[in-house]
């Protein structure tokens, strides 16, 4: 009995251990090949010989350019839809399921399959061509079920006394929605976007056919601009000797994902503190 | 009386003692056969009974025999509740509330709610406030001034907080919410205040100040109280209505004037419950 | 009450008819995808020549051959492959997280499995290439292969079976701990016993999750499975899963070829809609009796 329980404690520990082992080697590797590589003058210089040498500066515009895309479309959409849904609609109705099951399938589709209707639909049908335009609305497409979910369960932990409270005094939804509960909810609510956005920083597949792989400093968002992860798939697939210059890319798109994940992740502490101190 | 109080809806009748009616009663809510179910089941049945303008009406009765649904019925909270049906008559001030013309809104500013446990919204105590009186359109600055400082006067919190309107409200102690609550509803002027619980999550003292300031409110609102506590409702209620529940189904017992009804009930449950014997 | 202004009363109305017009946009972008990856896919699926894909032998696209059926096994080795690893690993750390480490470790150990759920899939993918695949070349050239992409994808969706069984568990209620200590039951029964079959429920949901994950994985495993069309027959040949063969292929792609491509990115959405399908079963309840 005892020895079954000590193996078992054993086992766990292993496990553990593997899963510690596996990400010290991955994040030792890329910051080890990547750190050589990082510099001021990388960040702020033009790609050169196919992205061997130079840097990246360009890349990291269009990448920025691609999100900013993204938000602008995803922001009004997405927390329009999640307070709908949290505050507006009647939870048990069929038409919620309805949506709550399209939003699910939403949240699966691979991302090459929205590189795909991107491609077609944003590319071919609007006749957007490979653009930062096109990337960004493939990409909002993408973040949409995420940022929808977050934003609902932040809306969906505030406590029902207000609505209570709110409807007993007369006040419109409206009112409370914006006086009361969006305010409470914000930082869930930015912690969402921000894991959303960080969901789409890494994002590769989705932008390979839409918003095209030109490294050169795009002029507008009508130019094709090449994002970071894009760069680092190529630099490792199509160019021989880019190893170098893709792990420093790499170490770049680590820095900024992590960067976003933790503020994310403190905002949500910060809520969660929040949320207990009012249980006191 | 000395305090603040809101001018517009003092119909004090009369000195308020207790067990006597403390006016000649005129009905403000008259309530004919109403039902409440939820999800098809029904939990409250064949309630009637008439709520008398500027009194305390106790509700008592055991735990889940419909005290709460009844109340949310009167200013049409029920709407907000996912399967809750209710069927019936309440007439209040002449109108019967379920009419197609009615504006729920305008009713639940004349009939205030006060839940048990406090509820101020995660803002500054002046914005508590504010927010339902600006929802309900009044902009000039000096009238919502004056307007806080009689609702805080009333609940008798002004000395505590007015040096601190712009604090979190959710800084405040427990009765301090409370009584914040009841002066958010105050400020709209409602003629009517329903209250479930309101002193059943504070420790002693505050329910005790709460308590002593519900006695001051009667006579300028008509108060309906559900409370626990058999001894609160026989210190400050005119009124009280005794429910029960019968096959998983809410009935009103029992209802009349306080006092009587609780030294010389008519029903042998009320006479049961009422002593402790049971509930 | 004159003095009450009342505000507009139908603002509540028009907001909630406006945000809904939103969220139908939201779903409408579902029924646009599908739409249009049907009608590109047109050419090759009307009629009943969708059937070619699943009885010719081969992914010829020059000679019009467009069996699907060698990569969608390879797709299907690779992710139930990764999912059967990463099933345990992901499992093992949540109860090692809630159970088993002591406070200075579990923290950072939690944020650490969190820090893995956001590494981008190319990066996966760059470190697959340049350590993994030059590691088991060693022991079975050419490297790049099924074994290759199942530890790569193993590793990136661990986490999200490793959070979602953790927030199963620390959701459950505390009497369960009671009661099962106050049984005397050894730590190992309680958690195997009590603990792990009470929030099944909730550790399925996050393998079926972990799985739609797997499907869809594209740029990682192109990176480190070597891309060659054929059925897998063992864990070290190299192979090309439908998601990589969409990535790969698009860029030249034209005519009846190009429509294939869009044919097999309808096939991924079948799939991920029939686990999705099964997800939502069971929070419902219906499959697992549990509870
Ligand atoms: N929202 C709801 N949905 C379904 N059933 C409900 C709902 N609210 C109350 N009920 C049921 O209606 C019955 C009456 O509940 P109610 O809250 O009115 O009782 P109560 O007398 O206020 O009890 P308590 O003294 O515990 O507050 C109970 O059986 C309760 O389970
Ligand atoms: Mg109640």
């Amino acid at each position: 009995m005892a020895m079954i329980d000590r193996s078992f404690t054993i086992i766990i520990w292993i496990m553990a251990g593997l899963v510690l082992l596996a990400f010290g080697w991955l994040v030792s590797d890329v910051v080890v090949q990547g750190a050589p590589k990082l510099s001021w003058q990388f960040l702020m210089d033009e790609p050169t010989r196919s992205g061997r040498e130079g840097g990246i500066y360009p890349i990291i515009v269009s990448t920025l350019l691609i999100l900013m895309t993204a938000l602008v479309v995803v922001l009004p959409l997405g927390l329009g839809s999640a307070i709908w849904l949290a505050e507006f609609s009647s939870k048990s109705s069929k038409r919620v399921r309805t949506t709550r099951l399209i939003l699910d399938v939403l949240a699966g589709v691979p991302s090459i399959v929205f590189g795909l209707f991107g491609y077609a639909f944003f590319c071919g049908f609007l006749d957007l061509g490979f653009s930062i335009l096109s990337g960004g609305l493939t990409l909002a497409c993408m973040m949409l079920p995420i940022l929808i979910r977050t934003t609902e369960a932040g809306l969906a932990a505030v406590p029902q006394d207000w609505r209570k409270a709110g409807a007993a005094l007369g006040m419109s939804r409206t009112t409370l929605l914006w006086q009361v509960l969006l305010p409470y909810a914000s930082p869930a609510i930015t912690a969402g976007l921000l894991l959303s956005i960080g969901r789409a920083t890494a994002e590769t597949a989705a932008l390979i056919f839409t918003s095209g792989y030109v490294d050169r400093m795009p002029e507008s968002i009508n130019d094709s601009g090449r994002a970071l992860a894009v760069h680092i798939y190529d630099l490792s697939m199509n160019v021989v000797g880019g190893d170098k210059a893709s792990y420093g890319s790499a170490l770049v798109l680590i820095l900024m994902v992590v960067i976003i994940n933790l503020s994310a992740s403190t905002l949500s502490e910060f809520w969660l503190e929040k949320k207990i101190s009012r249980l006191k | 009386m000395s305090n603040g109080l809101v001018k517009g809806n003092a119909y004090t009748l009369g000195s308020i003692e207790q067990g006597e009616p403390c006016c000649d009663p005129i009905p403000h809510f008259s309530i004919n056969n109403l039902a409440v179910s939820y999800h098809n089941e029904m939990v409250l049945s064949n309630v009637s009974l008439e709520v008398y303008k500027g009194c305390i009406t106790a509700l008592i009765g055991p735990s889940g025999c419909g005290k709460s649904s009844f109340l949310t019925a009167l200013n049409r909270l029920s709407d907000m509740v996912p399967g809750a049906e209710v069927s019936g008559d309440i007439v209040f001030e002449g109108e019967n509330i379920f009419d197609a013309s009615i504006d729920v809104r305008a009713l639940r500013t004349k009939v205030g709610m006060i839940f048990q446990k406090p509820n101020p919204f995660p803002l500054s105590i002046r914005k508590n406030l504010e927010l339902p009186l600006k929802e309900h359109g009044v902009r000039n600055k000096s009238e919502i001034e004056s307007k806080i400082f009689d609702a805080l006067q009333s609940v008798g919190l002004w000395d505590e907080v007015k040096d601190r309107l712009q604090s979190s409200a959710l800084s405040l102690s427990g009765g301090q919410q409370q009584r914040l609550c009841i002066a958010r509803a105050l400020i709209l002027e409602p003629s009517v205040l329903l209250m479930d619980e309101p002193c059943s999550a504070l420790d002693p003292i505050s329910s005790g100040i709460v308590e002593e300031m519900i006695q001051r409110l009667a006579g300028r609102y008509t108060i309906i109280i559900v409370t626990h506590n058999l001894a609160q409702a026989r210190r400050i209620a005119n009124y009280a209505a005794f429910f029960w529940m019968t096959e998983r189904v809410g009935k009103l017992i029992e209802f009349g004037q306080c006092r009587p009804l609780f030294e010389s009930p008519q029903h042998s449950l009320t006479a049961a419950y009422v002593s402790g014997e049971m509930g | 009450m004159s003095e009450f202004l009342s505000p507009p009363k139908n603002i509540d109305r028009w907001l909630g008819i406006g945000l809904s017009m939103l969220m139908g946009l939201v779903a409408l972008l579902l029924i646009l995808i599908v739409a249009f990856l049907a009608s590109e896919a047109w050419p090759v699926i009307q009629g009943d020549s969708w059937a070619r894909f699943f009885n010719s032998d081969g992914w010829y696209p020059l000679e019009n051959k467009f069996g699907l059926l060698p990569m969608l096994w390879a797709t299907l080795a690779v992710s139930v492959g990764a999912v059967v690893l990463a099933f345990p690993l992901g499992l093992g750390s949540a109860i090692f997280i809630e159970y088993y480490a002591p406070r200075v470790i579990g923290k950072p150990f939690s944020s650490v499995v969190t820090l893995l759920a956001g590494v981008p899939s190319v990066v996966f993918g760059l470190w697959g290439l340049t350590e993994l695949v030059p590691l088991i070349n060693n022991v079975h050239p050419p490297g790049a292969s099924l074994l290759t992409a199942i530890l790569v994808l193993t590793l990136m969706i661990l986490p999200t079976i490793s959070l979602t069984s953790r927030s199963a568990l620390s959701s459950l209620p505390a009497h369960l701990l009671q009661n099962s200590a106050a049984l005397a039951l050894s730590k190992k029964s309680m958690i195997v016993g009590v603990l792990v079959p009470t929030a099944s429920k909730g550790i399925v949901g996050g393998v079926l999750l972990a799985l739609v994950r797997a499907l869809g994985e594209t740029m990682a495993v192109l990176m480190v499975a070597g891309n060659v069309v054929q059925t897998p027959s063992g864990l070290f040949d190299p192979v090309r899963v439908l998601t990589a063969n969409i990535a790969l292929e698009m860029a030249y792609a034209t005519g009846e070829h190009r429509a294939a491509l869009f044919a097999s990115g309808l096939l991924l959405m079948v799939l991920v809609i029939c686990v999705v399908w099964m997800t939502s079963r069971l929070s419902s309840g219906e499959v697992n009796g549990y509870d």
